[in-house]
């Protein structure tokens, strides 16, 4: 077996994994950091500090579930560090003497006044941490004051206090990216502008998580009270990843990334690999199950680079951004259709109900008898016969009959929405078909229309 | 003989078969349920409980909302919820089962309709009064299922119990371990909540019947079965030759310490009834229990999860051998003599014969028969119209409507034997069937 190299480099600050815990509440102390490091993990942001502790609330987190399964979302509306200055500083130096191969950055948030960035910036620097991430991205509470989000949400105080930064910094500098924000790109311009050596996002986003339909209150809330808070966790992948991608893109920017936002199992983390990221950062997850999750995500992403023959992680890092661009430049031309595998199929119908209801009514629906279904065991009809005292009975059969659920290949769209609803995998699949439009992306498209290359295509039938 | 065993024994034996769901798991249960389209579990109850909608309502908090879909089908959904072959009906047609294993359905039902219960909650009304009279005779699932409908429809309804309490076989018959009589008699209450007159003590004859299809604008038999069949053997007629209700009703009308059980038990019988039999004889403290049938265990028509029960309980079975004698000394039973049976010349399953001197003895001081029960042929003996179809009483399957005028049935007398929530099926269908009739009768005007 061939060894890998999981080493990351991200604007500098290197770590012999590309796994770093996020600047949250896991990252709060030395004990919980040492703990992480002993764990398996590459790195730590430590818990934004400041030169006065904050005071929190009680209570802080509301969780979104899922039909049962805890914790989709998790918000919170707990601020920056609650432990004075000298206490987090003596603790930060500990760590680094303690593990000095892995990678140490300390988040950072304090008035945007000159002096007093350089005052923080030089004191932690002098712990011997091996980067700074400024915290220009905290939702609630700090942006009131000035901080956080308020400046991250402006290109230009972003890229002003990033100069600040860089004229003491000895480091590298990370800057933290809010996507409470229109186009993330400007702001990351910005900090590239000012300096930075490289972007950490996302940061949470703004959110309130629910209300209790009992009392009537806000969730969380503090007696009785709530605030809009920072919602994270595997719910917001997907956001990350586009802003991750459109940073990483972006001609303008063109520094490291690490990429934060719902990474729970290896999979995420690839995937934001994939999209730019030279490394990752996790909060929820943690949160939720403990640091003993990094045994997964290192398991995961070693047995992915065996499969696709990757050695480092500069073999893949970024490598899927190209193919993701304008909406305009996708190809009309290609069609393709679902199919159902029959074998697979439970008779549990949701596809044809989705289609049927929500997309374009391209599923037929015709009845089986339960003699002719009990006949074709494993072949289009029952899973399974059973008889129990003398009864017949198969899963999907009652009244007499079986659904059969099948393609109308002539109307599917091609929208994929069955293959997403059925439960069954591998059971609806997309297959490639010949089309009767022409490949050629919208652009191209608009353009032949005009010169008269191509008929105007016309609409899809319907019901 | 009574039993051997102290309350706290008989307490754990005929405690819940299978316990009530506590929040936490009915919800991570009803995650399971895929939410089918024209699921097949929904078509699988012969009440057409709306499945997968009742499901989501748990899992959406809503267990209130999901005693109401189940109990606007079927009225007695706490009764099928616990003593139900779901094996074979909802979870048997669950396309999970595929998957991981069926959806728990029946406990998932049983979460609701307790809750419902529990709280109170009541969701029927009945339906403005049409002036017309209904007479209901019997008061088990299939009377009290018609009656429900009947009062929603806003038809007077009295009902004719000829014991002294209500719910038939649901009462009496169904192991406490499935349903207590206290649940049972709840549910009764349900219906009577809505206004139907219920008179105990009140047994209908042949001459009854003809009074009442006289005073009533309709009638509805509920009526059940009757005895055990006969096996004409000598010693039949000892005190410890049980009929096979009888022994199950006594757990239901008498404390568990008070009820008969012998030693050596043996049931004859292999049906669903004989399991249930043998299962309780373990339970009231029974050493030994073995189950008698003629033919093999291929034709047993025990459900698989009753069997199964009843080999967890250490019952015993002997295939393919039939009683000839019921050896008695003193008046008191001491053994059954049997003779082996195999498959009959014609090779059918239904034809058995006995093999020549294969006699053999069993020891034993109780034999309960549980042969399936004979119809009540005589009170409909000279009825008019009425029809009878190898022990079944004939009905019209759309309205339950006999050959009789205003007559209407449904139930074991017309199934010669089947579930509750069959019983309650033709109840309702009666009831509409019924309602029909009657309105036929009504002046439709400016109402």
């Amino acid at each position: 077996m061939q060894t890998l190299n999981l080493a990351s480099n991200t604007g500098g600050i290197k770590s012999p994994n590309p796994f770093w815990l996020a600047s949250a509440p896991p990252t709060n102390s030395a004990y919980q950091v040492k703990r992480a490091f002993e764990a398996g993990w590459g790195g730590a942001v430590w818990k934004t500090i400041s030169h006065e502790p904050i005071v929190n609330v009680s209570s802080r987190y509301g969780a979104v579930d899922y039909d049962g399964r805890k914790v989709m979302g998790l918000n919170n509306i707990e601020l920056i560090t609650d432990r004075t200055l000298d206490v987090n500083l003596r603790e930060i130096r500990e760590v680094k003497r303690e593990f000095p191969d892995r990678a140490l950055v300390v988040s950072l948030m304090v008035e945007t006044k000159r002096e007093v960035w350089h005052d923080i910036v030089k004191r932690v620097e002098d712990t011997g941490c091996d980067g700074l991430e400024l915290n220009f991205g905290c939702p609630h509470g700090m942006n009131e004051r000035g901080m956080g989000a308020a400046v991250g949400q402006v290109p230009e105080y972003t890229e002003q206090v990033t100069v600040w930064v860089r004229e003491v910094a000895r480091t590298p500098v990370l800057v933290k990216l809010t996507p409470n924000i229109s186009d993330i790109r400007y702001v990351g311009r910005a900090a590239r502008r000012g300096g930075a050596d490289g972007l950490s996002l996302i940061n949470t986003l703004n959110s309130i998580i629910g209300v209790d339909l009992d009392t009537l209150a806000p969730k969380p809330h503090v007696a009785g009270r709530g605030s809009h808070g920072g919602y994270c966790g595997p719910a917001v992948k997907p956001i990350g990843l586009n802003m991750v991608q459109q940073i990483a893109s972006d001609p303008q920017i063109g520094i490291p990334v690490s990429g934060i936002g719902g990474i729970q199992a290896w999979q995420d983390a690839v995937e934001y690999l994939l999209l730019g990221s030279s490394s990752v950062q996790v909060c929820t997850a943690v949160m939720h199950y403990g640091f003993r999750i990094v045994e997964h995500l290192l398991s995961g992403l070693e047995m992915w680079m065996l499969e696709k023959g990757f050695r480092q992680l500069s073999d893949f890092v970024g490598k899927s951004v190209p193919a993701i661009g304008d909406w305009a430049d996708l190809d009309l031309g290609y069609k393709i259709v679902a199919e159902i595998e029959q074998d697979k199929c439970i008779h549990c119908g949701l596809c044809y109900v989705a289609c049927e209801d929500g997309a374009h009514q391209s599923i037929n629906r015709r009845k089986m008898t339960e003699d002719d279904f009990a006949a074709r065991v494993g072949n289009g009809g029952a899973q399974r016969v059973d008889f129990s005292g003398g009864v017949r009975y198969m899963p999907g059969a009652a009244d007499g009959y079986a659904n059969i659920f099948e393609i109308n290949q002539q109307t599917c769209v091609g929208c994929n929405l069955c293959s997403l609803v059925c439960p069954v995998s591998g059971c609806i699949n997309m297959v490639e078909q010949p089309s009767d439009i022409p490949r050629m992306t919208w652009r191209q498209y608009q353009d032949k229309l005009v010169k008269g290359d191509v008929q105007r295509i016309q609409p899809p039938a319907h019901v | 003989m009574k039993t051997p065993l102290t309350l706290e024994q008989l307490g754990n034996n005929f405690s819940d078969l299978h316990p009530a769901y506590r929040q936490n798991e009915a919800l991570v249960e009803a995650a399971r349920c895929l939410f089918c389209f024209d699921a097949p579990c929904t078509r699988a109850c012969p009440t057409h409980i709306d499945v997968p909608r009742f499901i989501r309502q748990i899992l959406h908090d809503n267990p209130a909302g999901a005693a109401k879909t189940i109990l606007s089908e079927n009225i007695l959904g706490g009764s099928c919820a616990r003593a139900c072959p779901t094996e074979v009906l909802c979870e048997g047609a669950c396309v999970d089962r595929t998957l991981g294993g069926p959806v728990q359905i029946g406990r998932l039902q049983r979460y609701a309709t307790d809750y419902a219960m529990n709280g109170d909650l009541r969701f029927f009304q009945p339906g403005r009064e049409t002036g017309k009279t209904v007479a209901i005779v019997g008061s088990g699932p299939a009377g009290l299922s018609c009656a429900h409908e009947l009062r929603k429809m806003g038809h007077a309804v009295t009902l004719f119990e000829a014991r002294d309490v209500a719910g038939g076989l649901n009462t009496l018959g169904i192991a406490a371990y499935k349903i207590t009589t206290e649940f049972a008699l709840s549910e009764v209450e349900l219906v009577r909540q809505m206004g139907a007159h219920i008179r105990l003590n009140s047994p209908v004859d042949a001459a009854k019947l003809a009074r009442l299809r006289a005073s009533y604008d309709a009638v509805f038999l509920g009526i059940g079965l009757g005895a055990t069949a006969k096996l004409n053997l000598p010693g039949e007629g000892a005190a410890d030759v049980w009929e096979a209700l009888d022994f199950i009703f006594q757990t239901h009308t008498q404390p568990l310490s008070e009820c008969h059980v012998g030693q050596n038990v043996i049931v004859i019988g292999a049906g669903n009834t004989a399991i249930d039999v043998a299962t309780e004889a373990v339970r009231l403290g029974a050493a030994n229990a073995t189950i008698a049938y003629r033919r093999s265990q291929e034709e047993m028509s025990a459900f698989a999860y009753e069997y199964e029960l009843a080999q967890n309980d250490g019952v015993r079975f002997e295939w393919s051998v039939q009683p000839v004698e019921f050896v008695l000394r003193d008046g008191k039973l001491t053994a059954i003599e049997f003779q082996r049976t195999r498959l009959g010349s014609s090779g059918r399953p239904a034809n058995v014969e006995l093999v020549a001197g294969s006699e053999f003895t069993m020891v034993c001081d109780m034999a309960v028969k549980a042969l399936g029960q004979m119809a009540l042929l005589e009170l409909l003996a000279g009825v008019n119209g009425v029809r009878f179809e190898k022990g079944k009483l004939v009905v019209d399957p759309e309205t339950g409507s006999t050959g009789a005028s205003g007559l209407f049935a449904g139930g074991d007398c017309i199934s010669l034997g089947a579930e509750i929530v069959n019983a309650v099926q033709e109840g309702k269908i009666a009831a509409r069937g019924i309602d029909q009739y009657l309105r036929r009768g009504i002046v439709t005007g400016s109402e």
